[in-house]
Formats: structure tokens, C-alpha cells, sequence
């Protein structure tokens, strides 16, 4: 997993409520047994029409957009547990996704993998889709080490929550699979006794 | 204190609490795995030179890509055969139980896991499959994961989580006639909304919840994922007891009893916290149905789609009903539907397909429809055949498939065409869900068989008298 302290960027709106993962990658494209290659069918079916061709007016196919962050509408990555989502994102190049909230699965997925999910307030996110709108350059800063995420252009600084040990995992690249391997004896113990076993 | 339900198997599964933070080493009884989100975890535990912890704690099945036509023959779609493949050779390389295709109990793995016995009450349960959910029926926390979560309980039987908060949903009162378990989900959804449990863990309480069958509370505990739920549970009683009892995996004799013993303390006590506790009337629910793009749009049959949504939502709704074809206001009523779908990990059993013949015998479907029905397992496809249920449906023009996911997220050849509308009695109705550009309503057995029959959809009520 790369590592992960500030980042600037530009960001691709998507204001829609309620993303699930079956728009984020659809389940024909699941097939695959190895990890790389899902950006290219990173919102496959809002992306492209039925011939392949990009469909106008769609945040990824407009070249006013760019950037590492994908700010979307609130209860982004709803719906069936597939990494392959969170996969397809950073394959395309997302370092954070920002919204108002985030499904569970997701975001853990997102966590595992090297992407930041964000949380902000509803009404900091619709100002979010203002600015870009107004000019799709605007610069954000999302500070990992300070948990802090700010537009320059603005005042303020926001900060954002994150578990104390998932914000060291992402500044590390280190994952969960480390830690728990790391636990065996406690496990070991644990299972040796348990007073209800199945 | 007084303790949950939950806060009873939580507990009785931390390994060890990490200090400075909220997270537990949290303890995994049973993983069931399947072809589409393995194939990268068994990758990472050979790159990271890794050993498969406790291989006998594994069940695995292949459902998501399989054709539910001549399973007996190769698979034809070449991507898809490579992932079934790719599962039988990960599972004999590493040790562990695979029903594959052809095995007497292959199926979906959330029909597998219940009918073999091997999801028990007071379990932990896991898999790489949002619908996960489904186990908790049996009180059990039971729980979708990703593809690395999948290889860390591969690696450690453990997953590092965070406790979820607790939610409860009462049901109090009888069903109306006609009013099944998937109108009881769809109903407590279309209250939440898509997103309205996220960060909870729900129980679902109440008469009209203990009086529904395994089946029933199986439908329930499986959508929960649809309004955000990390899982859901219903506390253990005879109904649990008495189906668990004599399946495969069952706990036997001396040892079935010392089960009985400890599963008899599976319940909420009075007094015990829930951060949220919701309570709805069974006599408020009627036959429910679905009108949009994700599964907390759903209206009663004989209702009309709202028409008022908050101008914060109206972005969403109106790119929602521009996909459906639908007006603000309309009522589905009259509206006519090329598909019928009976199956997925939400109403594939067999007390799915009883409802089904038992509507349609001596019926037949409509000329505009087609009729799929895809039974969970061979076992519920045997159970079918031996009670004479194939030869009702095939007369009544369903076409009775092999055992699958199918049509529920097409994966595999059954696709509903772009721009076609389907009742299906699966989980989600989102955008290009069946197929890219298939319009689905969600809805229960019952109301698939009507629809099936009618060609369009009706009010049912003159059919259950």
C-alpha cells in the first residue's frame, strides 16, 4: 500500500446521492482474478454509452475536470461489499473521496487500500459542488498528518476524523493483515479457551 | 448491566481490545467464501508467504457466475469459467470445502449455510458478500466484508472492527393476509431509507418478526445491508431450534444439547442499550413494491410515487425515475412488465417456491411476460422435484433453472434487456443491477406470481380472499 501524508489536488464532482457500488464498477466487470486494470470500468455505464462511446456531460468525461479526489453526494458506496470498488477508484487515480458520508463496507474497502474516505458536513459538501462548478480548478489540501482538509481560497480549515490506527496504517502503508498476524499467540490463546466453541 | 443480543455474541468474540482506540481483534467462527471475491485473497496470503489459519472454519461454494442452464457442461463464458477454476484450484490447493458446481450441495451461499447447519445461533459469521446478513436470522452476527478483510480471516481467523452501534427494530401486531417477510423489509426500508442504519448493527424484535418462519426472518436479516445496516439479527427461539435440529452440520446428541443449553441465553434482556429503537405496526404494512434505483424507494402496491421529495433529494430522485420511466405522482398499477424473477439469496427457498406454485397452479403466466425461477441449491431444487412443484410451474409456463445468483446481478447469461421492466423478488434494484439498463422492481413471491399471471401489475388484495 502507498503512502499516504498531503495531498493537493483538484476534484471531479459527482453530486449524486445514494453512489452504490454497482454504478462504481458493475458486476459484469468482476471477473477478473487479479487486483489491477478495474479503473478503466471505474462508472463504466455512466461513463460510456452502450458502444463504448464517452456520453457527454458526465464529471469523467469532461475535460473541465481533474485531480485526485472525487467529491460525491451523500451514501457513497452503498449497496454490495465488492473492494473491486474501492479498487476501480484508486486504479483511476483518487487518492480521497470525499462526501457527507460514506456505507460501512466501502469504507473500510477504501481504508485497506490506500484511499481516504472523507467525511465532511452536508453543508460544507454542497459549497464543495459550488466552488469546483464555479472553477473546476480549485485547489483542495487534505492533511492526513493534521487531519485537517482546506481550500486555499477559503479561511477556514476543517478537520476530519479518522481511527488513531487506521490514519498510522495509511501514513505507514501499513495494512491490518500485519497487525493480526502479529496477534497469533492472543488469538491462539483465546481459542484454547473459549468456553463455547463451534 | 442488561445485555443485547448482540453485546452477548460481540463480547463472547474479542480476542483483545486495542488500547488508545475503538478497535476489538474480533474472532471468526465461520467464513464462507465464493468464486468472485476470493481469487485476490488467496493471491495475497501466497505473495505474503502466509499459511491458511484454520482451514476446517471454511465452506466454500461457486454461485455468482454460474450459468443455471446445463451446469453439467463446461462453462461456456470464458471469464467466468476462468473464476469457477480459479476457485477449485485455490480450494484443493489450500485444503478447503468446496460444494462447486455439480456437488450435491452447491448453491448460493447464503441458502447453503442455513440448510446444511452449518449457521448456528451465537456464531460469527463472514464472507465477501454484503448479503452476509442473512445468517443473523439464526442470532448470529453475521456480516459482509471486502477482499482483504477476506484474506486477513484467511490469515488469522480476525478481523480488527470497531463495535457498530445497536439498533432495534420492533414489529409489534399480525401481518396482514398476503403481507409477506420481503413486504416487512421493504416497508422498514422505505421508512430509513437507503443509508438511514449505516453504523448499526439491527435487531429485529417483536410478535409480528417471531411469528414469521426461518425463511421469513432470513429475507429480513438479508436486506438489512440496504439501508446501511452492518448486519441483522433475530434472538434465537424454537422456530431456530427446530430447523437447525438434524441438519448436516448440527450440533448431535450430548453435544446438542449443551448447544441448546448456551443458545437458550441468546436474547436482549430488558433494560439493555440500543442507541436507536424503532417500532412499527404489521397492520400499517401492505403488499410492498419498488418504483426507483435503490431498494428505500419502495411504496405499497396500491400507492402512488411520492411526488413531494425535498429539493435537496429531487437531483437523485428525478435521475432515478428518468432510468425507471416513471412520473412523480403515477401509480404502477395497470403498468406492464416483460419479467418475472424468483430467486437470489433473498427469496430462493423452498418455502419461496411453494408460495410461487401454489399461486400459479392451474394458472398461467401472460404472453408479454417471461417467468425465470432459480432455486437457491440443489437442495432446494431436489426439494422442489420430490414435491412435484417443477411439474406446477412448468405448466404454468416458469421456467424451473439450475441453482445460482443468476439474474440478481447478472454475472452470468441471465440479463434482463436495457430499457425492460422486471419484478424480481431479489435485493437491489439499482441502475443496470440486472443487466445494463434492466428496470427492476423489487417485491416478495407472492407478488411475482401475481404479476407473472397478470402480465402487468395489480392490486393483489382480489386474489386473497
Amino acid at each position: 500500500m502507498d503512502k499516504f501524508e498531503v495531498l493537493r489536488s483538484a476534484a471531479v464532482p459527482l453530486p449524486i446521492e445514494n453512489i452504490d457500488t454497482d454504478q462504481i464498477i458493475p458486476a459484469r466487470f468482476l471477473k477478473a482474478t487479479s487486483r489491477e486494470g478495474f479503473g478503466e470500468n471505474l462508472f463504466r455505464d455512466w461513463r460510456y454509452d452502450s458502444e463504448g462511446s464517452p456520453i457527454e456531460g458526465f464529471a469523467l468525461n469532461d475535460s473541465r475536470y481533474a485531480g485526485k479526489i472525487l467529491v460525491a453526494g451523500k451514501n457513497f458506496g452503498c449497496g454490495s461489499s465488492r473492494e473491486h470498488a474501492a479498487w476501480a477508484i484508486y486504479d483511476a487515480g483518487f487518492k480521497v473521496v470525499i462526501s457527507s458520508y460514506f456505507a460501512d463496507i466501502f469504507k473500510g474497502n477504501a481504508l485497506n487500500n490506500g484511499l481516504l474516505p472523507l467525511v465532511v458536513s452536508d453543508e460544507m459538501l454542497q459549497r464543495l459542488f459550488v466552488q469546483i462548478e464555479k472553477d473546476p480548478k480549485t485547489e483542495l489540501i487534505v492533511d492526513l498528518p493534521a487531519q485537517e482538509f482546506y481550500v486555499p481560497l477559503w479561511e477556514e480549515r476543517v478537520s476530519f476524523e479518522i481511527d488513531p490506527y487506521k490514519k498510522e496504517c495509511l501514513i505507514n502503508g501499513y495494512d491490518d493483515i500485519d497487525f493480526l498476524v502479529n496477534q497469533k499467540e492472543a488469538i491462539e490463546a483465546y481459542e484454547n479457551n473459549r468456553p463455547w466453541a463451534y | 448491566m442488561a445485555k443485547s443480543l448482540f453485546d452477548k455474541i460481540w463480547d463472547a468474540h474479542v480476542v483483545k481490545s486495542i488500547p488508545g482506540g475503538g478497535l476489538d481483534v474480533f474472532y471468526i467462527d465461520k467464513h464462507l467464501i465464493h468464486e468472485v471475491t476470493s481469487p485476490q485473497a488467496f493471491d495475497e496470503l501466497e505473495a505474503r508467504n502466509l499459511p491458511l489459519y484454520r482451514k476446517e472454519q471454511i465452506v466454500a461454494t461457486a454461485d455468482h457466475n454460474v450459468p443455471t442452464k446445463n451446469q453439467h457442461l463446461p462453462i461456456e463464458e470464458p471469464l467466468s469459467r476462468m473464476q469457477v477454476d480459479k476457485l477449485t484450484e485455490n480450494c484443493q490447493k489450500f485444503g478447503v470445502e468446496l460444494y462447486g458446481l455439480g456437488h450435491q450441495h452447491q448453491g448460493i451461499v447464503h441458502v447453503i449455510g442455513p440448510e446444511l447447519g452449518i449457521t448456528q445461533p451465537g456464531m460469527t459469521i463472514v464472507c465477501g458478500d454484503s448479503h452476509t446478513s442473512t445468517h443473523g436470522a439464526f442470532g448470529a452476527i453475521a456480516f459482509g466484508i471486502g477482499t482483504s478483510q477476506v484474506t486477513q480471516v484467511m490469515a488469522s481467523q480476525c478481523l480488527l472492527l470497531s463495535r457498530p452501534k445497536r439498533m432495534r427494530v420492533t414489529v409489534d401486531g399480525e401481518l396482514r393476509k398476503g403481507v409477506t417477510a420481503k413486504d416487512v423489509i421493504l416497508y422498514i426500508i422505505s421508512k430509513l431509507g437507503t443509508g438511514g442504519a449505516t453504523g448499526y448493527f439491527v435487531e429485529y424484535a417483536g410478535s409480528a418478526i417471531r411469528s414469521l418462519s426461518m425463511e421469513g426472518r432470513m429475507t429480513v436479516c438479508n436486506m438489512s445491508i440496504e439501508m446501511g445496516a452492518r448486519g441483522g439479527m433475530i434472538a434465537p427461539d424454537e422456530t431456530t431450534f427446530e430447523y437447525v435440529k438434524g441438519r448436516k452440520f448440527a450440533p448431535k446428541g450430548e453435544e446438542w444439547e449443551k448447544a441448546l443449553a448456551y443458545w437458550r441465553t441468546l436474547y436482549s434482556e430488558e433494560g439493555a442499550t440500543f442507541e436507536e429503537d424503532l417500532t412499527y405496526f404489521a397492520e400499517d404494512i401492505a403488499p410492498m413494491i419498488t418504483y426507483g434505483t435503490n431498494p428505500g424507494m419502495g411504496i405499497a402496491l396500491n400507492a402512488s410515487i411520492p411526488d413531494n421529495v425535498p429539493v435537496s433529494e429531487k437531483v437523485s430522485f428525478d435521475k432515478s425515475l428518468k432510468y425507471m420511466g416513471f412520473q412523480p405522482g403515477e401509480s404502477l398499477l395497470g403498468k406492464e412488465i416483460n419479467y418475472v424473477f424468483i430467486g437470489s439469496c433473498t427469496n430462493s427457498r423452498i418455502e419461496d417456491l411453494r408460495t410461487v406454485a401454489s399461486f400459479v397452479k392451474g394458472k398461467h403466466k401472460a404472453r408479454n411476460v417471461e417467468a425465470i425461477i432459480v432455486p437457491g441449491s440443489k437442495l432446494v431444487e431436489k426439494q422442489a422435484i420430490e414435491e412435484g412443484l417443477d411439474k406446477i410451474l412448468a405448466e404454468a409456463g416458469f421456467e424451473l433453472r439450475e441453482p445460482g445468483c443468476s439474474a440478481c446481478l447478472a454475472m452470468n447469461e441471465d440479463k434482463i434487456p436495457a430499457g425492460a421492466y422486471c419484478v424480481s423478488t431479489s435485493n437491489r434494484n439499482f441502475e443496470g443491477r440486472q443487466g445494463p439498463g434492466a428496470r427492476t422492481l423489487l417485491a416478495s413471491p407472492l407478488v411475482a406470481a401475481i404479476t407473472a399471471v397478470e402480465g402487468k401489475i395489480v392490486d393483489i388484495t382480489q386474489y386473497l380472499n
